[in-house]
C-alpha cells in the first residue's frame, strides 16, 4: 500500500515538474512553479524558511519521501532502475554506507556555495542536475512534437499552437546535461539509488534528519526467517537483514521491501520491528540514450538546414550574429548583481527553458558554468516579460513585475564606431534609436559642427536599462555595432 | 526608373493575377463568385452597351479589352514578369473571338506589355478579324531614356503597325505621361524635346492615328499642363485611373496621387472622352477585406465583389470604355455579364460605395501586390510577406485595437502567430534600418521604410499588451 501510494505521487509530481521544466509558452509557471520551489536545495539558497521548514519536518515524521516523490532526479533513478528490474530479479544486496564520501560531498558543496561558486556545486544538485537533462535533452523532443502540432494547426488555419525555434544555448551545459545522465542512468541501473546514497547531498542532510524519524520501517525479528527478500528488493542498499538493521539514512521510503514481506515482518510503523526490501529494476538504457543523443545531434541539424532554407528565395543572406565579447557578462532583470547569481544560482536552466526571446542561455564560462546569462543575438529582454524572475526557485533571480523592470538598469549600451552603419557602409540607420525602449539613444550629428552631417547614436548611459532592443535590431553582422556591457550590480533608474 | 514606372501601371492592374490566384487557393468570400459555378449564366450576345465617340460618332464597347496580362501555356507563368513563359497564343484567339463576338470592339495593348510580345500576339488574334470589327489602342511606350530620341521612339511607332498588321491605329496614346521621378521633365523629354508629339499630331492630320489621346500617371502638373494646352493638342481622349476607391481616396496610398474626381470633372468639363483604367484598383476591389466583402454580397450575393468595381466605372457617362486586363475566360464571361448590358448604379448605391471606400480606406490594407520588385532587400527583410500578414490580418479582421474588447487576445494571438508563421523572425519589419533602397522600386509607390515602422510599432505594442 505505501509502494502504491508512493508511485501515484511520485507519477505525478514527476509529470507536473517536468510540464513545469518542459513549458515554453509561460503558462505553467503559474500553476506549477510551487513544484520548483520545494526542491530543497533551491530553497534553502532562497532562504525559503518555510519550504525549508516543511521538509525537515516532512522527513522527521515520514523519513526520506521527498527523495522518493519530490526530487525528479529521484524518479528518473528509479525509472531507469526499474526498467532493469524488470527483467532481472532480487539484484540488490546489503552495502555499508559510505558515509565519509557522503559528507565529503555536503562538504563540497558547502563550500562551493560559501565561495559564491554555486554553479559549480550544482553538478552534484539533485534538482539543477534533472532540470538540465529535462531542458537539454527533453525540451527540444517536446519542442518539436509541439511545432509537429504547429504545423498542423497552421494547415487548419488554427491558432491553437506556434511553432518554437530549438537552438543550441550553451554547448558546455550541453554536454553536462548528457554526462550526468549517462553517468546517473548507469549507476541506477545498475544500483538503484547508489548516487542518492553516496553522492547527494541534499540525499545526505536529509538521511542524516530520517534516521530520527517517527515513521520508520523496522523489521519484526520474531516473524522475520531471514529470507533475504528485503535485502534483495531494496534499491538504497540500506537493509541488513542478516543483522535484522536497517540504515535509515539511506532509506529512501519506496516500500518495495513491505510488498516483498511474505511473513510481515516488516512494518511502516513508529514503534518497533521490520525489515525487508525489495524493488525494482530497469532494461537496457543505453538505446534510449543513444536515442536521446540521436535526438539531439538531429535537432542541432535541423536547426542548421532551417537557416540554410530561409536563405532562398530571392531574400538577402543574413549573416548569424557573433555574441558581443563583454567585460561584465550581463544578468537578468531581478538578479540584483554577478554575486547573487553566482552565490544563489543551482543552474537548473528553468530561465533559460522559459526564456520566450531567446535571451536568456548557460554561460560556457567556468567560475559561471551554466549559470544564465544574457545575449542578443537572436532576440532581446522585451519589456512585458519577466518569465525568469517568476519561475526561478532559488531566488537568484528575484520577482519583480514588469514596472519595476523598465526602471532595472541591468547594464549599458556601447556604440562601435568601426561596426556602425555610417562607417561601414556610410549609410544613416537609426534602428537602434528607433527601438530604444527607454529613450535614451538620440541620433546626433557625427560632426558636431556641421547639422547635415551624418547621424549617429548618442547613448544616455543614465536612462539606459540595457534590454539589448538596440543590440538586437542593429544590422550589422556578424558584429553588432551597438551592444550592452553588463553591470556588477544591478541599479534602480 | 521609368521602367519601373511602367510596370506601376501593368502591375496595378493585376486584377486576374489575384483574381486568379485567389481561387485557385481556398476562395475568399469576395471574389469566389467570379469563377465559381454558381453562376452558370452564358453572357448574351447582342447586348454590350456602347458608349460614342463624339469626334467620329463610332459606337464603343463599354469593355475594353487590355492584353498586358495574356494567358500563358504554364497557368502558374505570368507572361508579364517572365520573359520566358511563353503565351498562349491558342486561348488569346479563343478570347478575343469570344470577346468580339459578344461586342467587345476596343482592344488595348502597348509595346511594352508581356516584355515586348503582346502588340504581337494581339495582332496574330485580330488579324482573324474585319478590320471594323475592332478598335485598336496601342501606346507609344518610349519610358527607357534609350529610346527618348526621335528616331528610336519612331522606330517603335513604326514598329507597332508591323506587329498590329494593321494601316492605321484607331487609338494612340502618349504612354504614362506624368510618370517618372520628375513627372514634367520625363515628359519633356520624352515627348517635347524631341518633338515625337508634333510627330503624333502630324501622324493624325495624315489619318494614320485615328484619335490622339494620353494616359495620366502620378504628377498631376503634366495633367494640368495637357489640358491647358487642350487647344493646341486637341485630344480626342484621356486615359485615367477610376474607381470607387480613387474617386476620393486617392491620396491615401501615395499623397501625390490626385483624385479621380478632380480629373473626370476636368476632362467632362472639356468633353473629353474618358477611358478608364485600373477599375479594380489593381485588383484591391476585386478582393477586398472580408467584411467589407460580405456587405457587398449581402446586397447582390449572385454577382461577383468585382462587378460592383466596374458598374462603378461604367455608370460615368463620360466613360467611353472600361479596361479590363482578362487572362481568363471566366473573367472574360464575369464582365460581359456586368456590362451585356450595363445596370447603372443608383445614386443610393454610389452612396454605398463609397461607404465601401471610406471603410477600406480605414482599413490601411497596404497596396502590395507581391511583385516582388523591391527585393532584396539589403538587411534582408521580407518586404511583400510581411504587407502580405499586414493585409490579411486586415481583411480576416484580426487587427486588435482595443484590449477590452472580448475578442482581443483570440485577435493578437492570431496576429502575432501569424506573424511569426508567415516572416521569420530576423525578417520582420523591426529590422528595417530605413534606408529607402526599395522606395524605387515599388510600383505602388508604398511608402516602405514607413510602412515598416508603423508595423513594427503596432506588433511592438501588441506584444506589450497581453
Amino acid at each position: 500500500m505505501l509502494r502504491k501510494i508512493r508511485l501515484v505521487l511520485a507519477f505525478v509530481a514527476f509529470v507536473l515538474i517536468n510540464v513545469l521544466l518542459l513549458d515554453f509558452t509561460g503558462a505553467a509557471h503559474c500553476w506549477l512553479g510551487w513544484m520548483a520551489e520545494i526542491q530543497f536545495l533551491p530553497a534553502l539558497l532562497a532562504l525559503n524558511v518555510v519550504v525549508i521548514a516543511a521538509l525537515v519536518l516532512l522527513t522527521l515524521v515520514f523519513g526520506r519521501i521527498y527523495c522518493s516523490v519530490i526530487c525528479p532526479l529521484g524518479i528518473m533513478q528509479d525509472i531507469f532502475s526499474w526498467l532493469h528490474g524488470r527483467h532481472k530479479k532480487q539484484r540488490f544486496s546489503y552495502s555499508p554506507a559510505l558515509t565519509w564520501l557522503r559528507w565529503a560531498m555536503v562538504a563540497v558543496l558547502a563550500a562551493l556555495i560559501a565561495l559564491g561558486m554555486a554553479s559549480l556545486a550544482s553538478l552534484i544538485a539533485p534538482y539543477s542536475t534533472y532540470g538540465r537533462i529535462a531542458t537539454n535533452l527533453l525540451q527540444p523532443l517536446y519542442i518539436w512534437c509541439n511545432n509537429g502540432l504547429a504545423a498542423i494547426a497552421e494547415h487548419y488555419d488554427s491558432y491553437a499552437f506556434y511553432s518554437v525555434d530549438v537552438w543550441m544555448k550553451g554547448m558546455p551545459t550541453f554536454l553536462i546535461a548528457i554526462a550526468s545522465l549517462v553517468v546517473i542512468a548507469v549507476l541506477a541501473w545498475r544500483g538503484g539509488r547508489t548516487w542518492c546514497n553516496t553522492v547527494c547531498p541534499v540525499g545526505t542532510v536529509l538521511g542524516l534528519l530520517a534516521r530520527f524519524s517517527w515513521m520508520k520501517v523496522r523489521i519484526d525479528t520474531t516473524k522475520c526467517i531471514d529470507c533475504g527478500a528485503c535485502s534483495h528488493n531494496c534499491k538504497a542498499s540500506c537493509i541488513d537483514f542478516n543483522n535484522h538493521k536497517v540504515d535509515y539514512s539511506r532509506c529512501v521510503m519506496c516500500g518495495d521491501c513491505l510488498e516483498h514481506c511474505k511473513t510481515g515482518a516488516l512494518t511502516y510503523c513508529h514503534s518497533v520491528k521490520t525489515e525487508d526490501s525489495k524493488q525494482d529494476a530497469p532494461t537496457d538504457p543505453t538505446g534510449r540514450r543513444v536515442a536521446i543523443l540521436a535526438a539531439g545531434v538531429i535537432g542541432a541539424e535541423a536547426a542548421l538546414a532551417q537557416t540554410k532554407k530561409k536563405l532562398d528565395g530571392g531574400l538577402a543572406v543574413i549573416e548569424d550574429k557573433k555574441p558581443a565579447k563583454r567585460q561584465t557578462p550581463l544578468t537578468p532583470p531581478g538578479s540584483l548583481s554577478a554575486k547573487n547569481m553566482a552565490t544563489r544560482c543551482t543552474a537548473c536552466q528553468l530561465c533559460v527553458s522559459k526564456c520566450p526571446n531567446q535571451v536568456l542561455r548557460p554561460s560556457s564560462d567556468l567560475t559561471r558554468l551554466m549559470q544564465p546569462e544574457m545575449s542578443f543575438e537572436l532576440g532581446y529582454c522585451r519589456p512585458e516579460c519577466n518569465q525568469c524572475s517568476q519561475v526561478c526557485p532559488s531566488d537568484a533571480i528575484r520577482p519583480i513585475g514588469t514596472d519595476d523592470k523598465s526602471a532595472i538598469q541591468i547594464g549599458h549600451a556601447v556604440w562601435i564606431k568601426e561596426n556602425c552603419m555610417i562607417t561601414k557602409y556610410g549609410a544613416e540607420c537609426g534602428n537602434c534609436a528607433r527601438h530604444c525602449t527607454t529613450g535614451a539613444i538620440t541620433m546626433v550629428p557625427s560632426d558636431p559642427k556641421d547639422d547635415t552631417s551624418p547621424m549617429i547614436p548618442a547613448i544616455d548611459t543614465e536612462r539606459c536599462i540595457g534590454c539589448g532592443a538596440c543590440e538586437y535590431l542593429c544590422p550589422s553582422r556578424p558584429f553588432s555595432a551597438i551592444y550592452v556591457e553588463g553591470h556588477e550590480v544591478h541599479r534602480t533608474i | 526608373m521609368d521602367n519601373n514606372n511602367f510596370s506601376t501601371k501593368i502591375n496595378r492592374r493585376s486584377f486576374m493575377k489575384l483574381l486568379g490566384a485567389a481561387t485557385t487557393g481556398a476562395a475568399l468570400a469576395g471574389c469566389a463568385a467570379t469563377n465559381d459555378d454558381a453562376n452558370p449564366e452564358e453572357p448574351p450576345v447582342g447586348k454590350m452597351t456602347y458608349r460614342v465617340n463624339p469626334k467620329d460618332n463610332t459606337k464603343v464597347s463599354l469593355l475594353g479589352y487590355g492584353m498586358m496580362r495574356l494567358p500563358t501555356l504554364d497557368a502558374q507563368a505570368s507572361a508579364r514578369e517572365d520573359k520566358d513563359a511563353e503565351i498562349d497564343q491558342e486561348m488569346v484567339n479563343r478570347e478575343i473571338d469570344y470577346a468580339i463576338e459578344h461586342g467587345v470592339n476596343y482592344i488595348d495593348t502597348s509595346p511594352a506589355y508581356c516584355k515586348g510580345r503582346s502588340e504581337h500576339c494581339t495582332g496574330i488574334a485580330l488579324a482573324r478579324h474585319k478590320r471594323s470589327e475592332y478598335y485598336i489602342a496601342t501606346k507609344l511606350s518610349n519610358f527607357n531614356p534609350e529610346t527618348w530620341s526621335r528616331e528610336a521612339s519612331i522606330e517603335m511607332y513604326n514598329n507597332s503597325f508591323k506587329e498590329l498588321q494593321v494601316e492605321y491605329i484607331d487609338y494612340m496614346l502618349v504612354h504614362g505621361a506624368g510618370m517618372g521621378e520628375d513627372g514634367m521633365e520625363t515628359f519633356k523629354g520624352r515627348y517635347i524635346d524631341n518633338g515625337i508629339l508634333g510627330f503624333l499630331l502630324e501622324e493624325r492630320k495624315k489619318g494614320k492615328i485615328r484619335n490622339l489621346g494620353f494616359s495620366y500617371h502620378g504628377d498631376i502638373n503634366v495633367f494640368n499642363m495637357l489640358l491647358e494646352q487642350n487647344d493646341k493638342y486637341q485630344w480626342d481622349f484621356v486615359q485615367i485611373e477610376l474607381n470607387y476607391f480613387d474617386w476620393k481616396h486617392a491620396k491615401s496610398n501615395d499623397e501625390d496621387n490626385t483624385n479621380a474626381d478632380y480629373l473626370y470633372a476636368q476632362l467632362a468639363k472639356r468633353k473629353i472622352p474618358i477611358i478608364v483604367m485600373e477599375p479594380l484598383l489593381g485588383g484591391r476591389l476585386a478582393k477586398l477585406p472580408e467584411p467589407l466583402a460580405n456587405k457587398l454580397k449581402r446586397r447582390d450575393p449572385e454577382h461577383s465583389v468585382a462587378s460592383w468595381a466596374f458598374r462603378y466605372a461604367g455608370s460615368f457617362p463620360e466613360v467611353l470604355t472600361v479596361l479590363s486586363g482578362m487572362t481568363f475566360m471566366e473573367h472574360l464571361k464575369d464582365n460581359l455579364l456586368t456590362y451585356c448590358p450595363l445596370k447603372p448604379l443608383t445614386d443610393e448605391e454610389k452612396r454605398f460605395l463609397e461607404g465601401i471606400a471610406a471603410d477600406l480606406d480605414s482599413y490601411g490594407t497596404i497596396p502590395c501586390n507581391d511583385c516582388k520588385y523591391c527585393m532584396p532587400c539589403p538587411v534582408g527583410l521580407d518586404i511583400p510577406a510581411i504587407f502580405g500578414h499586414n493585409n490579411k490580418c486586415l481583411s480576416e479582421g484580426n487587427v486588435p485595437h482595443d484590449n477590452k474588447s472580448p475578442d482581443y487576445a483570440r485577435e493578437r494571438r492570431a496576429f502575432l502567430i501569424g506573424y511569426d508563421r508567415s516572416v521569420p523572425k530576423l525578417r520582420q519589419a523591426d529590422h528595417c534600418i530605413g534606408c529607402g533602397k526599395c522606395m524605387p522600386h515599388c510600383p505602388q509607390k508604398i511608402q516602405i521604410p514607413r510602412e515598416m515602422e508603423r508595423i513594427s510599432k503596432y506588433v511592438d505594442q501588441l506584444k506589450r499588451q497581453a
